[in-house]
């Protein structure tokens, strides 16, 4: 279960390519370099995104025994910062950059009982983990959300192999998860994976501390691509250096930023280490805090946020901006 | 399958159990750092007595963990920043932030406390099955006591179970203890499974060594005369062999089963890789008789010892011959069967692996990343 951090670069043909629901794509790799595909893992694609050199992170779901061939699901997501768009492009026989499978996200052997939570895209971390501890005759359950079955990637693969141990929760058919309920449905001893966007992963995490339950049993996974309002363009400016920039729905601050001449710090680019970092010193609107670093308490207080993922958001009609200092 | 040459130093298969430490060195009063199979662990128990394996290395900065603190019912700290993991290495704090990584971890590796051992598995846990752990039930049976010692070997894993497998070696090294000619007179039986060896030898109507001779006046006082000899060699992989030893009045059946006229040890060793030249070689000997006498216990583990010492100079000298010839290859004999059966189980583990057996490489080499 060694977490995997050491990037190896590679190439990988494109193979397969074809569209699961309106929203979500599955893309089948051919890699140079196979390397084990253990439950979790994913692989990052370098991409070159508006004229500029980029990565994205994407699950792998499945793989050959062998590892070779690899299938990611990509979602495009209304606030798309442009990923979704080349990699659906792709056709078969393109060349790709690809690491090999790199995992932060481990399945650990050996708990009670597990439960694995998963919103939309989601699932596609967890379609390996399920599979895997259906082989290992492991106690399990699988909880998917969405907003609506055809918007939903692999229920019919996920409902034929795991049966009874998924619960599909779809908003317009009003099942949807209710979180303090799930919560208090999990014994001691289960270890939790949640995979979604960040509203699912914030309400599992306050329910969970609210109850005082062990922080070490709930484990999630985030690319830091979610928030809680829509994304909207707003301005940031550092009064310290005069630099000002806009912040397009479809890009970062902190690319906005780095855009624009600053030089900043920053490390995991997915809203976890907290290293990118900027104090607040004015606001126009409200901050949607798209990371997993600060706490609640310190979510509230509007005085730092992470610029890798977080975001001004205002009333229609209103500015969003914010002030900031850098480090 | 393609005749390779004899590999001087084997690689060692990662799917295996591994004994990391006896049971008594592994607790809470200190933390134990112990290389297996190429993998630092930091090794102690939970309060309630299990044993943990934590890679020693903080998932931060890398920082051993064997040198932090154990806090609570089973967490361990970082003696650096102070971050904290439970036992399945699972970050439980961060001091200097109000949230937790979601990406924290260090690899726990799975374990199980065993025949006085802690055995630890370092490959994919998905495959760490307890019923793979070789039997050396000797260790605990009641029909058994005994002890033993670790020997700390600077050589490769592969040359200790050479060495045990062919005990011809007994007349040169061990020649004012167990060593005598009759070994490499005598005929052997090699036979062979999927993961095991077995090497059998008998010494029919011959002088007990000094050791057996002892032996034999522990549990019949004043005993002299001729004996019948025998060693039953039991390897399982990947690197467990018992060796059933013993001997009996000459001439009383023990050749067709009856030992009632004898002494009987078993040979308990178990070798885990630390680093391609480098190895925990854990021993003990166990006997059935005379199972109140803890003096008698201590010299056997103390006459050992001495006997050990002699294969631990040899397998020293002959790693640094190794490494000092390098363009030499080694020649095999018929003597060696059982050890290149062994070979042969190792090399095909490897294989399943997906990793040749190529030697890992020396240590200090900058690998190319």
């Amino acid at each position: 279960m060694a977490v995997s951090r050491t990037e190896v670069w590679q190439g990988g043909t494109v193979v397969a390519s074809r569209a699961l629901t309106p929203e979500i794509r599955r893309i089948e790799i051919e890699v140079d370099d196979p390397g084990p595909v253990d439950p979790g893992v994913h692989v990052d694609v370098r991409l070159t995104i508006a004229g500029e050199r980029d990565r994205r992170s994407y699950s792998i779901v499945d793989a050959t025994d062998d590892g070779r061939r690899i299938a990611l699901s990509v979602y495009t997501s209304p606030a798309s910062r442009g990923g979704a768009a080349v990699m659906n492009a792709l056709a078969p026989g393109d060349r790709l950059e690809l690491t090999r499978p790199l995992n932060d996200f481990p399945l650990r052997p050996g708990a009670d009982r597990y439960v694995l939570i998963a919103g939309g895209v989601g699932i596609t971390a967890m379609v390996g983990m399920a599979a895997s501890l259906r082989a290992r005759g492991a106690d399990y359950r699988v909880l998917y959300a969405g907003r609506s079955r055809p918007l939903m990637a692999y229920v019919d693969d996920l409902q034929r192999i795991h049966g009874e141990r998924l619960s599909l929760h779809v908003r317009d058919e009003g099942t949807s998860l209710s979180i303090p309920a799930v919560v208090d449905g999990i014994p001691p001893g289960t270890e939790v994976y949640v995979c979604g966007p960040i509203r699912l992963m914030d309400a599992i995490r306050r329910e969970w501390m609210r109850r005082g339950r062990p922080v070490a049993d709930l484990r999630m996974e985030t690319f830091g691509n979610s928030g809680w309002f829509d994304a909207q363009e707003f301005t940031v400016r550092i009064p310290a250096t005069g630099i000002e920039a806009r912040v397009r729905p479809n890009q970062s601050m902190l690319e906005a930023l780095e855009a624009a001449g600053a030089d900043m710090m920053w490390d995991c680019r997915k809203g976890e280490c907290g290293l990118c970092e900027v104090r607040v010193l004015g606001l126009e609107g409200d901050i949607d805090h798209r990371d997993v670093f600060y706490s609640e308490r310190q979510k509230d207080a509007r005085s730092k946020m992470c610029c890798c993922v977080s975001r001004v958001v205002a009333p229609a009609g209103g500015s969003a901006v914010v002030e900031i200092v850098t480090s | 399958m393609q005749q390779t040459v004899t590999a001087k130093l084997l690689d060692h298969p990662r799917n295996a159990w591994y004994v990391a430490a006896w049971d008594h060195e592994v607790g809470r009063k200190k933390i134990l750092a112990r290389t297996v199979a190429g993998r630092p662990l930091a090794l102690y128990r939970t309060e309630d007595g299990r044993a943990v394996a934590l890679a020693d290395a903080c998932w931060h900065r890398l920082a051993p963990l064997s040198q932090g603190t154990l806090m609570g019912p089973e967490d361990i700290r970082c003696p650096y920043h102070g971050i904290t993991y439970d036992a399945r290495g699972r970050c439980t704090s961060m001091p200097a932030q109000e949230t937790i990584n979601p990406s924290a971890l260090v690899p726990s590796f799975p374990v199980v406390d065993r025949y006085r051992y802690v055995w630890v598995w370092v490959g994919d846990p998905a495959l760490a099955d307890p019923d793979l752990i070789p039997d050396m039930h000797q260790m605990t049976d009641a029909a058994w006591t005994g002890d033993g010692l670790t020997i700390h070997a600077p050589c490769n894993y592969q040359l200790i179970l050479d060495n045990l497998m062919d005990l011809t070696h007994e007349e040169f090294v061990h020649s004012s203890s167990i060593g005598q000619k009759e070994l490499s007179e005598s005929e052997f039986v090699t036979s062979h499974t999927d993961t095991t060896v077995t090497v059998e030898r008998w010494m029919h109507d011959i002088e007990a060594p000094p050791f057996w001779l002892k032996n034999m006046r522990d549990k019949f006082p004043g005993f002299s005369g001729r004996v019948d000899r025998w060693q039953i060699i039991h390897f399982e992989a990947p690197s467990t062999i018992c060796i059933d030893v013993g001997v009996a009045k000459a001439g009383t059946g023990a050749p067709e089963g009856d030992r009632s006229q004898g002494v009987n040890g078993y040979v308990m060793n178990t070798i885990t890789p630390e680093t391609a030249r480098s190895s925990h070689y854990f021993w003990s000997f166990q006997r059935n008789y005379r199972l109140d006498s803890q003096l008698i216990t201590t010299q056997l583990r103390d006459g050992v010892h001495g006997v050990f010492g002699e294969d631990e100079a040899m397998l020293s000298a002959q790693q640094a011959a190794i490494d000092a010839n390098p363009d030499y290859e080694f020649y095999s004999l018929n003597i060696d069967a059982g050890g290149m059966w062994v070979r042969r189980i190792l090399e095909r583990m490897l294989l399943a692996e997906g990793r040749d057996h190529a030697p890992a490489p020396r240590r200090g080499a900058q690998l190319v990343r």
